[in-house]
């Protein structure tokens, strides 16, 4: 009987097309998120917009884990005041508070809110109070942000002393300017704001990590907006990003306590998946089962 | 003898005493003072002077406090 043609076709390495970018340095202890002059246990940054109560709001950002909560400057509420403050729900020696500049279309606007709402937390001694969530929106369809107006916001600020962590489209080049600009991270979208779409070009993610980490490891990429579940989470971290900022997708949830909890588990599993550094890609099968000892016979 | 003035507060107008402080302006709004920032007239105005500005006719109050967001 004639030896069946064997046909071996050469294995397509597929890990430089899809392994997660080994930026970091190869260290694998699961260690704190380190942003400016902060460190954070937690690498999930939660908001605590549109929850359907500050009660829920509250329970939900204690089961995430999270130790930092973005917040908007709005203003206070005059004639149809309805109960207690948020500060009454979110404990500001508790948590490390995040003001944004979220509604702002122009550069002005951005940092005249940055400076109200540190204005605030240096009132309350909490040391969110130089931080700035930085937002400056081109368009209220798609919330995408201005990248020139966001440029200049960040320039403004950074000089103003503050740390600014930028909210930004997944555009590398956009990225690199304001890093180069001094912004302490650059938050790249996984897709717009709200959408619960998650992460929907990997690819630009991975070039934003690359670059902003080229020599500069520690520099904190956190993907902003666009998370919808869990897997979104992991998927973000398995990428290499430094951490994860959601909202909607807990307070949308079905069970926003429950989301909540499986986003915290998401980014500890996503987190320590990336730094276990994950098996290549192949095109083609490798048998996980020994081949030598076996005792059936195969086709050729 | 109360003198009344106009200024403009969070966006609407508002009839005020003149020489009221800004302080006083927030206890007749019931606002706790410690969950805001206050801009008058397009500047942030600082903690300490909300008992002692005096506020004038005209002028633009923006109180302003954190509330949820993303």
């Amino acid at each position: 009987m004639a030896e069946p043609t064997q046909c071996i076709a050469k294995d397509v390495d597929m890990s430089e097309s899809w392994s997660a970018v080994d930026t970091a340095s190869k260290q694998t202890a699961n260690l704190p998120l380190k942003v400016g002059k902060y460190s954070l246990e937690s690498r999930l940054i939660v908001g605590s917009g549109r929850f359907d109560t500050p009660e829920l709001m509250r329970d939900s950002l204690a089961a995430s884990g999270s130790q930092c909560v973005t917040v908007a400057v709005r203003r206070e509420r005059l004639y149809d005041r309805q109960g207690k403050n948020l500060l009454e729900y979110i404990d500001p020696d508790k948590y490390l508070l995040l003001p944004n500049t979220a509604g702002c279309y122009n550069a002005a606007d951005a940092v005249r809110v940055a400076k109200l709402g540190r204005e605030i937390l240096r009132s309350l001694e909490n040391p969110g109070a130089d931080w700035v969530k930085l937002e400056v929106l081109g368009d209220s369809k798609t919330l995408l942000p201005d990248p020139i107006a966001t440029v200049e916001a960040c320039k403004m600020l950074v000089d103003d002393g503050f740390q600014v962590l930028v909210y930004s489209s997944d555009d590398p080049i956009v990225a690199r300017r304001l890093k180069d600009i001094g912004a302490t991270s650059v938050m790249p979208a996984g897709s717009p704001i709200g959408s619960g779409q998650g992460i929907l070009n990997p690819n630009n993610l991975r070039i934003i990590l690359e670059s902003l980490k080229a020599d500069d490891p520690d520099y904190p990429v956190i993907i902003d907006a666009g998370v919808g579940t869990a897997s979104d989470v992991a998927v973000a971290f398995e990428l290499g990003a430094d951490g994860v900022l959601l909202n909607s997708a807990i307070a949308y949830a079905r069970h926003p306590i429950l989301m909540a909890e499986a986003m915290k588990f998401a980014a500890i599993s996503g987190r320590k998946a990336y730094l276990a550094g994950r098996m290549p890609k192949r095109l083609y099968a490798q048998a996980s089962s020994p081949e030598a000892g076996i005792i059936t016979s195969r086709p050729w | 003898m109360s003198n009344l003035i106009n200024i403009i507060f969070n966006g609407h107008d508002r009839q005020i005493e003149a020489g009221m402080t800004v302080e006083q302006l927030l206890k007749d709004a019931a606002i706790n003072g410690r969950f805001v920032a206050i801009e008058l007239n397009g500047e942030i105005l600082p903690r300490d002077q909300r008992n002692q500005r005096a506020i004038q006719a005209r002028d633009v109050i923006e109180v302003v406090t954190l509330v949820g967001g993303g």
